[in-house]
């Protein structure tokens, strides 16, 4: 397991600010967050590579705060995989043998079955500057894995891959950690990584912890606005201009009571059904607005809708467009089960 | 389908095309070739003007080759202290972020901005016996002036800066995440530096010691202050002459070209294949 207390790291224009966080033994837990929130600093952290000013870490409940990253049983992995370039392919995954006990035997046989399981075997001679960026990855994790590391931090080893290698490491991560059961803490801003992989995730924001839950807890129930913004709740929202809204102030007030008690009200715009404008009076759709703005995202659509002093952001597949006329300043009216409108108490 | 005559310009044909019209060019042109020429005809001139005859004098006069022989041993010396010494300070400079790490920049490139006679008057003001280091060498038997060990140590004071700077240039090039990698993998400071560091930036290393021992080669400002004698190659051209005249300077001076620009080709070989590997 890994355990941060009061963690605190003090660079110049950026710091860590106690922050406290438990990954269980045999945990897959994502850190997200979005760029410069400090999630590689906290995982540099936990490997000893950044002096820390303050605070606590425990690895497999011993505590390594003041030990050189050699003596931490940590393996990790980044990005662009540091491979060591004079290396190939079998002297990079070899590299830290030497510095651990056990039977040349076994180091041996765990060499042999990971190049195996990691599909390595017909390029162990060669060059690492000549892989592509999934093997190289593959490699990374090699290296990683031979020494048996108590726990294995990932610093984003799928941002840099084109799609069809990021799959492919995705899947392998998934069956790794499902085979080694090993710890795994991984820093990602991909949301995909976090609903495949992760069993918990923890959010950063500006050197401090937001929320840490499930991957469903922290995607359904944000706990501050800024989770809220950051897991795609495009609509987060003053619960005092919803009050006073003469379209959602009644609409919400059916079935959250005590609302004015919280400060956001937050909806995801895939919550938000757009429905044709010849349905006016429909009791189903009975909030009527007109596109503000249109940005196409590929499959999806996102439309800004502004009903009556409030935009709204709605998500509608690209080929509704078409078929339903919506275009730039059509009237529209917009259904939303109040259900799905989750209140925020914090910032 | 037209003839080849008549395809129209490819984009390069086109962009060399426009660079030949465009006066830019020609100025950037006719500034390059005067600075060309302006290093190459007073060197060209030197090797073509001494007869084959006074060459092979020249090199087989014992002093001469003595004198070729000591710079080439005493930049030797300079370039593998500054090697040993300098390495670890190249290092911390290109990773640690300190207070006064500009401010050590600076020290470390004041070798090259000091006029070089000051160098040698430097070195002396320390050596002498009312100086605590001239005492202390003076009574574990080391002397400065007019020594060989003074002429190494001038030399390295001013080759240092060369070196420093080159292999510092290469410890930069090196990412981080590679020693981190190393490091958590088992490797002790000392054993990450030893194999990752180390082989990723020896060709820096090797050009920036042929970078200094060149500097060293070619000193002469620093050297005659420290020691006149023994006598390297730039004093012994010099002593020519001011005794004998430029005729019997240039032989040796011809000499001294050829050694540098050997130092100089083993410098470009080195940093081409840099570049190759890159």
């Amino acid at each position: 397991m890994i355990a941060l207390q009061h963690l605190s790291v003090q660079l110049k224009g950026f710091a860590l600010k106690r922050v406290d966080l438990a990954v269980h033994t045999g945990e897959y837990f994502c850190l997200l967050g979005p760029t410069g929130a400090g999630k590689t600093l906290i995982l540099e952290s936990v490997a000893g590579i950044v002096p820390i000013s303050g605070g606590r870490i425990a690895v497999s409940g011993r505590d390594v705060t003041g030990l050189p990253p050699e003596k931490r049983g940590v393996g990790i992995v980044y990005q662009d995989c540091a491979l060591f370039p004079h290396l190939n392919v079998a002297d990079n995954i070899r590299f830290g043998l030497r510095y651990h006990n056990g039977s040349a035997a076994g180091a041996r046989t765990r060499y042999d079955d990971l190049i195996h399981k990691l599909g390595l075997s017909s390029l162990t001679e060669r060059s690492v500057t000549t892989l592509s960026g999934g093997e190289q990855q593959r490699v990374a994790l090699a290296r990683a894995l031979v020494t048996q590391p108590d726990i294995l931090l990932l610093d984003e080893p799928l941002a840099a891959l084109d799609p069809c290698y990021r799959e492919e490491i995705r899947d392998l991560l998934a069956a790794l950690h499902h085979e080694t059961g090993l710890t795994i803490l991984m820093v990602t801003h991909d949301f995909t990584d976090a609903h495949r992989l992760a069993q918990r995730v923890a959010v950063l924001h500006e050197g401090r912890i937001q929320q840490t839950g499930t991957v469903a807890e922290v995607f359904n129930r944000p706990a501050t606005s800024l989770v809220a913004d950051f897991v795609g709740f495009k609509n987060v929202l003053p619960t005092r201009a919803i009050i006073d809204h003469p379209g959602l102030g009644p609409l919400i007030g059916i079935q959250h009571d005590g609302i004015e008690q919280h400060r956001y009200a937050a909806i995801r715009p895939e919550h938000i059904h757009l429905l044709s404008a010849s349905l006016k009076n429909d009791t189903r759709a009975p909030l009527a607005g007109h596109i503000t703005a249109i940005a196409n995202h590929g499959l999806f659509t996102e439309l800004s809708v502004d009903i009556t002093g409030i935009i709204l952001k709605a998500v509608v597949p690209t080929s509704k467009l078409m078929t339903e006329q919506l275009e730039q300043g059509a009237a529209v009216n917009l259904r939303i089960d109040p259900g799905n409108f989750h209140l925020i108490s914090n910032p | 389908m037209s003839s080849p005559s008549q395809c129209p310009a490819t984009g390069d044909q086109g962009l060399r095309r426009w660079a030949i019209r465009d006066p830019f060019h020609w100025l950037a042109f006719s500034c390059s070739a005067v600075i060309v020429a302006f290093i190459l005809v007073p060197l060209i001139e030197m090797i073509r003007q001494p007869a084959l005859g006074d060459l092979q004098a020249a090199i087989l006069d014992r002093d001469v080759l003595g004198s070729i022989r000591l710079s080439l041993i005493t930049s030797g010396g300079a370039a593998a202290i500054a090697l040993v010494l300098g390495t670890p300070l190249a290092y911390i400079l290109a990773r640690r972020r300190f207070p006064g790490r500009k401010l050590l920049e600076s020290i470390i490139d004041l070798p090259i901005m000091i006029p070089h006679p000051v160098v040698g008057i430097a070195l002396l003001s320390i050596a002498g016996r009312n100086h605590p280091l001239g005492k202390l060498m003076q009574a574990v038997g080391v002397q400065i002036m007019g020594t060989v060990t003074g002429l190494i140590a001038v030399l390295t004071f001013v080759g240092l800066p060369f070196y420093i700077n080159t292999v510092k240039a290469g410890f930069e090039e090196i990412s981080p995440r590679l020693e981190h990698v190393s490091r958590s993998l088992g490797a002790s400071a000392g054993g990450t530096f030893c194999r990752v560091t180390l082989p990723l930036a020896w060709r820096h290393i090797v050009v920036g010691g042929i970078m200094c021992m060149a500097r060293a080669v070619s000193e002469f400002g620093a050297v005659i202050i420290v020691a006149y004698h023994p006598m390297v190659a730039p004093v012994m051209i010099y002593e020519r002459f001011t005794a004998y005249g430029l005729k019997y300077s240039q032989p040796v001076a011809v000499w001294l070209i050829l050694v540098c620009m050997v130092l100089f080709l083993l410098l470009r070989i080195v940093s081409l294949d840099r570049k190759a590997a890159a």
